[in-house]
């Protein structure tokens, strides 16, 4: 199914995404992938507000490219999500409601999903240069000094993603393989 | 002797750096056109044709294919009538390498002090540097700018020699099992045996540097990389991970010799942006 989705995500719209549908994003998502996610967590840890306000909030796990002029941004496309694992109870506990990445989550994490009502995209990765036409705005808004690995305000219009792990704990990934294993 | 200047090698690094992080090689784009004409999954097809199409799109705007424009990896066959003038060729490699990252809007990937006080170099320096000595007075230089992603699901094991080809068999199937999704399929597979711990990593990642579809010379080598090609496109991880029958586009073995006592198996694992450039001066 092809679903049209415009962020901050709320509880009723992520009950109706299941895994394999064919979703697209419009509105302001964040970027923060391997440190901005440990600094993030460490504000928390100090009872310090996060440079956005993570109520429905939408995470992609990216490092772009530098923009060229006339650009919004450069190559922008999915980094492994996996590493991100340890972080994502935190960030689900304040309001994220979803994250983009690729690659499989850790158990932890599809099972705050499901207690927390929120969903995790993939977006294909390697296909940078074809995400990055779906963003139309870029500023970071925390964290320069790490470079790629800044956390970005993104506009973004209709980015095509995938449900990989919905709010009822099944994975896209698991199911997939399943029905093309050994043919 | 015939003399390069240092400062032509820069121009050239610097120039290969910006084209193999943004141009694919054209038997890339076959081998994945090829793998949509058998592809059976309608999800894994619709990848693999977001994959041409991000490709012509980076070409047109050169822009890069994929964000993580890598760790530079530079092959140098260096003929032993070459003389380099006018500096250190190190130097000029790296700042080839920096010009091409800053130049070319390339992304900044690499983290100096890993543990004692990490920080971006800022220009993607240092790059990893092979030189070889080989007859003549040409260098032959191959550029294999290396995703972190892929790497990351890339492994090595010290085996028994009494495991023998099944043995490794079953570890490159593992390791690309395990990998699953992460690593961006269709991946490619560079897999090395013998030499010593450090060596069978290195033949297992210029393995991947081989053009799609070259055969190892050696027949029953040839026949392993078919046959295990076609086992682990039984896996059904599939484009992206989603499903499918193309979860690696080609795979590729060396073998070396190894000591009595040990059997090294390494398996380095290549996106599908594999960006290889290889330049001859």
């Amino acid at each position: 199914m092809s679903i049209h989705i415009t962020t901050p995500l709320d509880n009723e719209t992520i009950k109706k995404l299941k895994i394999g549908d064919e979703v697209f994003i419009s509105g302001t998502i964040y970027t923060a992938r391997d440190a901005a996610h440990k600094k993030l967590v460490d504000l928390l840890n100090d009872n310090e507000a996060l440079p956005f306000d993570p109520k429905g909030a939408v995470i992609f796990y990216v490092g772009p490219s530098p923009a060229q002029p006339g650009q919004a941004i450069g190559a922008a496309g999915p980094t492994t999500s996996y590493r991100m694992d340890p972080f994502v109870e935190d960030l689900l506990q304040v309001g994220i409601k979803g994250m983009i990445g690729k690659g499989s989550r850790s158990a932890d994490v599809v099972t705050g999903l499901k207690n927390h009502c929120a969903v995790y995209f993939g977006a294909t990765g390697g296909a940078a240069a074809l995400l990055s036409k779906t963003i139309k705005k870029a500023e970071i808004i925390a964290f320069e000094e790490l470079g790629p690995e800044a956390v970005r305000k993104l506009e973004v219009e209709n980015m095509p993603l995938i449900v990989i792990n919905d709010c009822t704990g099944k994975d896209l990934y698991i199911e997939g393989r399943k029905k093309w294993a050994d043919q | 002797m015939r003399k390069i200047s240092v400062e032509n090698l820069t121009k050239v690094i610097r120039d290969m750096a910006i084209e193999a992080s943004t141009i694919a090689n054209p038997d890339l784009i076959d081998a994945i056109e090829n793998a949509k004409s058998k592809e059976q999954s309608e999800v894994g097809k619709a990848v693999l044709n977001q994959l041409l199409e991000n490709i012509e799109i980076a070409r047109n705007e050169k822009t890069p294919i994929c964000q993580d424009t890598g760790f530079t990896v530079i092959y140098m066959d260096v003929g032993q009538e070459v003389q380099f003038v006018g500096g250190d060729v190190n130097d000029a490699i790296n700042n080839g390498v920096a010009k091409g990252y800053v130049e070319g809007f390339l992304r900044k990937s690499i983290v100096e002090n890993p543990i004692t006080d990490p920080k971006n170099t800022g220009n993607n320096t240092p790059a990893i540097i092979h030189t070889h000595i080989v007859p003549g007075d040409k260098v032959k230089i191959t550029m294999l700018p290396k995703g972190g992603g892929s790497e990351n699901m890339s492994r090595l094991k010290m085996m028994k020699p009494a495991d023998g080809v099944e043995g490794i068999r079953d570890f490159v199937i593992e390791t690309v099992s395990q990998a699953g999704g992460n690593p961006c399929p269709p991946t490619v597979i560079g897999v090395a045996i013998g030499g010593t711990f450090d060596y069978v990593a290195h033949l297992a990642k210029k393995a991947v540097t081989r053009k799609f579809g070259e055969r190892n010379p050696n027949p029953k080598l040839a026949e392993l990389e078919v046959e295990w090609l076609a086992a682990i496109n039984k896996l059904g991880i599939g484009p992206a991970g989603l499903g499918g029958n193309t979860t690696s586009l080609d795979l590729f073995i060396e073998e070396f010799p190894r000591h009595i006592a040990t059997f090294p198996v390494a398996v380095n694992i290549q996106c599908h942006a594999a960006r290889v450039k290889t330049k001859t001066i």
